[in-house]
């Protein structure tokens, strides 16, 4: 008999009508629209907050490169000595004071240069003066040796790289940096999926457990069939919670960007490369050129290996937590259990962040997207860059051999492991169960 | 009448640990089948075996004259020693599940529900979840969810712990009800007295030998010792005394009565008859009490135990 369905079935349902599954499905996303929108806020406010600066310049050559910006405001004082100076702009409440001191030679004129304030001052700020002076003194030195700052400017160049493959496809930082995207929103969407998932399996099974309702189910179902009911069950529940996270979290953002006018995408950290990206290339439209790129990705490629990928990995790891679940009696005991499983996962996040990032086809990256435990968060990462197809088979076949290998190996300790109680099972009981 | 299940020569090692040595039952169709032992003997391990939930090292168990296979789950209703059930589902959504999974189909299992719900007077129960049931309401949806598909073979582990009297024994009648319509029941338990009171066949598990089985009448006979209680009321109570054990072996006993006579156990040897003791008793005084010793469910457990 079959009762695969019918499994999969309570266990979607019992997972989707539970309260805290619910509350957990729609406040998720509210919660983390609503901190993107404070921070995004709070970094507008801090932008906008009005300074003033007080400058003291006696060299009487520097203070008209000072104009007033959005939010500075420059005061010049005059004809006061430097102690004045500090005693008013501390009565005034004003930021703080920049005084230039009377220089006789542009060579050294920094050292006649500083900055008064109350507190330590934003470095921002420090930095933006000190490029402006270093400009300003550069083209006085530079002046005072008779070199004409007009024909320097006109000769300034920029230069930006068309890169192209030898295959003759152009790519450009946007390309690389959309591909990074993909490729780490890929990986970590697994990652995250893993850990939440895994959990929520193993948790189902402990609950089997206690509640002692466990031999009723496998009196009349194949505990390798449960445990794969419960997987799938549980999977997809998660499918629908992540579907109905992105609906509800892309609606929000809509919503609240058109409310408060808050540019949110340029308060991510990807949005913020792009219009970086953009400046240094000159790219007029960010938007236009992310969609150029986005349609160089291979991308039948990409969703094939993601969904094959992304299915292996997680049945791989899914089939571990049911393991563990099954071994314990209570969630408590689950850490050294959960530890060697956590372990490789994070290790290939962190090889796909940094490695991947440096060089998607170097060494290290290649390596570990072929080790089964990684290859599905580091592969996913690689593919957009272009993986040949080859690697990609070869990786997926030993992760689909390890897979079937670590099912039945969770299956055997799934199935002593739920008719065992009370005392906690330490490595070597474990292994042991595997002959039973 | 043959037998609805027979296990053969069953053993299964944990490890180093043997739980099974060559275990054989067989249990008679339409019997209640009594499978008694002290903890850990292996009794629960030999009834997993039956459920097909562990399988057997070497031996081989027949349902139904057929070796147990897959489908022979719907055929068995199995109420385990562990039992729970899904503390946040619903009554009824649960009952349905666990019928579902034994093979009836949705509309079936519910129909048969509602007869049993109204039969053990839970009418309202369907939509309360079970953390919110006390314990022994808990066992009886247990107890529904175990004989809904109406298994030819029904294993009970234990089933009246938990229970109040009165619900162990409306449980007990319906036992003795599902027997009575054709069921095979097999009872492991520790309560003698629901043994002697159920069962007509008990195998008996040591240290995971058995070491008993047969019928239970047959069993008391081969474990009777010939001895018999007796209460006389004597004139010269002293002589009979030395008299009586001149003659036979005897003990001296207590039992309830209204007067006042000697009373004694009486064990006679092989070549003396109930009859032979009851005329030397009656030539010597008035007999007020004379009754054959069966030793209880308990005593045979207690001694076969021991025995070993």
């Amino acid at each position: 008999m079959n009762h695969l369905p019918l499994i999969i079935k309570r266990e979607y349902f019992t997972k989707v009508k539970n309260k805290s599954f619910i509350i957990m499905t729609v406040l998720s996303p509210m919660i983390m629209i609503a901190l993107i929108a404070v921070v995004a806020y709070l970094s507008q406010i801090n932008k906008n907050s009005e300074r003033t600066i007080a400058i003291l310049d006696e060299s009487g050559l520097v203070s008209p490169i000072f104009q007033n910006s959005e939010n500075t405001e420059y005061i010049v004082l005059e004809n006061m000595s430097l102690e004045a100076a500090k005693t008013l702009t501390e009565t005034q409440g004003n930021y703080g004071l920049l005084y230039i001191g009377k220089f006789t030679d542009v060579k050294d004129a920094d050292k006649f240069i500083k900055f008064y304030s109350e507190e330590s001052p934003s470095i921002t700020l420090i930095n933006r003066m000190e490029s402006k002076l270093e400009k300003h003194l550069t083209d006085l030195k530079l002046e005072s040796q008779g070199v004409d700052i007009e024909k320097i400017k006109s000769s300034e160049t920029r230069v930006t790289i068309t890169q192209e493959s030898f295959m003759g496809q152009k790519t450009s930082k946007i390309d690389s940096i959309v591909k990074l995207v993909f490729g780490g929103a890929a990986g970590y969407l697994l990652f995250m999926f893993i850990i939440i998932y895994g959990n929520m399996i193993m948790r189902s099974v402990i609950e089997e457990k206690t509640s002692r309702i466990i031999e009723i189910i496998i009196s009349s179902v194949k505990p390798m069939q449960l445990m794969l009911g419960k997987i799938i069950g549980t999977s997809l529940a998660g499918v629908t919670q992540f579907v109905i996270w992105i609906i509800l979290g892309g609606l929000l953002l809509t919503i609240i960007s058109g409310i408060f006018g808050i540019n949110l995408m340029e308060a991510s950290p990807s949005g913020q490369l792009l219009s970086q990206a953009s400046t240094d290339s000159n790219i007029p439209d960010v938007a236009q050129s992310v969609i150029m790129a986005f349609y160089k990705l291979p991308l039948t490629n990409l969703i094939f290996a993601f969904l094959l990928f992304f299915i292996a990995g997680y049945l791989l790891y899914s089939s571990l937590y049911a393991a563990i679940g099954a071994a314990v009696d209570n969630e408590t005991d689950t850490q050294q259990f959960l530890f060697p499983i956590l372990m490789p996962l994070i290790l290939a996040v962190y090889i796909g962040f940094f490695t991947v990032i440096e060089n998607p086809h170097g060494t290290i990256s290649t390596i570990f997207s072929f080790i089964p435990f990684t290859s599905p968060v580091v592969m996913l990462m690689r593919i957009p860059f272009g993986v040949p197809i080859w690697q990609q088979v070869v990786s997926l076949i030993i992760l689909i051999a390890t897979f079937i290998f670590t099912v039945w190996f969770a299956a055997k300790i799934y199935r002593v492991g739920i008719l065992m109680y009370g005392k906690k099972p330490s490595y070597r009981d474990i292994l042991k169960w595997i002959k039973y | 009448m043959g037998n609805l299940l027979e296990a053969h020569n069953v053993s299964k090692k944990f490890g180093n640990y043997t739980a099974l040595n060559n275990v054989s039952i067989d249990v008679p169709q339409g019997s209640i089948f009594g499978l008694l032992g002290p903890n850990g003997a292996g009794k629960t391990t030999l009834i997993r075996v039956i459920n097909q939930i562990t399988m057997p090292d070497s031996g081989h168990v027949i349902l139904d004259n057929q070796p147990l296979q897959n489908h022979h789950v719907k055929d068995i209703g199995y109420l385990p020693e562990e039992r729970g059930l899904y503390k946040s589902m619903k009554v009824g959504e649960q009952a349905l599940y666990l019928a579902q999974l034994k093979g009836l189909s949705k509309a079936e299992a519910r129909k048969r529900l509602a007869y049993w719900f109204d039969r053990l007077d839970m009418g309202d129960w369907w939509n309360k979840k079970i953390q919110e049931l006390s314990k022994g309401m808990a066992q009886k949806v247990q107890f529904i969810v175990t004989v809904l598909h109406e298994p030819k073979l029904l294993i009970f582990d234990e089933p009246f712990s938990g229970f109040d009297p009165i619900n162990a024994i409306l449980i007990k009648d319906e036992i003795l009800r599902l027997r009575d319509e054709g069921a095979t029941v097999i009872f492991s338990t520790h309560r003698m007295e629901s043994v002697e009171e159920l069962c007509d066949h008990i195998a008996l598990i040591h240290q995971s030998n058995k070491i008993l089985d047969g019928k239970l009448i047959d069993i008391k006979k081969q474990f009777k010792t010939n001895t018999f209680e007796i209460g006389i009321r004597a004139t010269n109570e002293l002589a009979l005394e030395i008299e009586l054990s001149e003659k036979f072996t005897v003990t001296p006993t207590s039992f309830k009565t209204l007067g006042n006579e000697l009373k004694r156990n009486i064990k006679l040897a092989e070549n003396q008859s109930p009859n032979d003791l009851l005329s030397f008793l009656t030539s010597r005084g008035e007999v007020s009490h004379f009754v054959e010793i069966i030793p209880t469910a308990n005593d045979i457990f207690i001694q076969a135990v021991k025995n070993n």
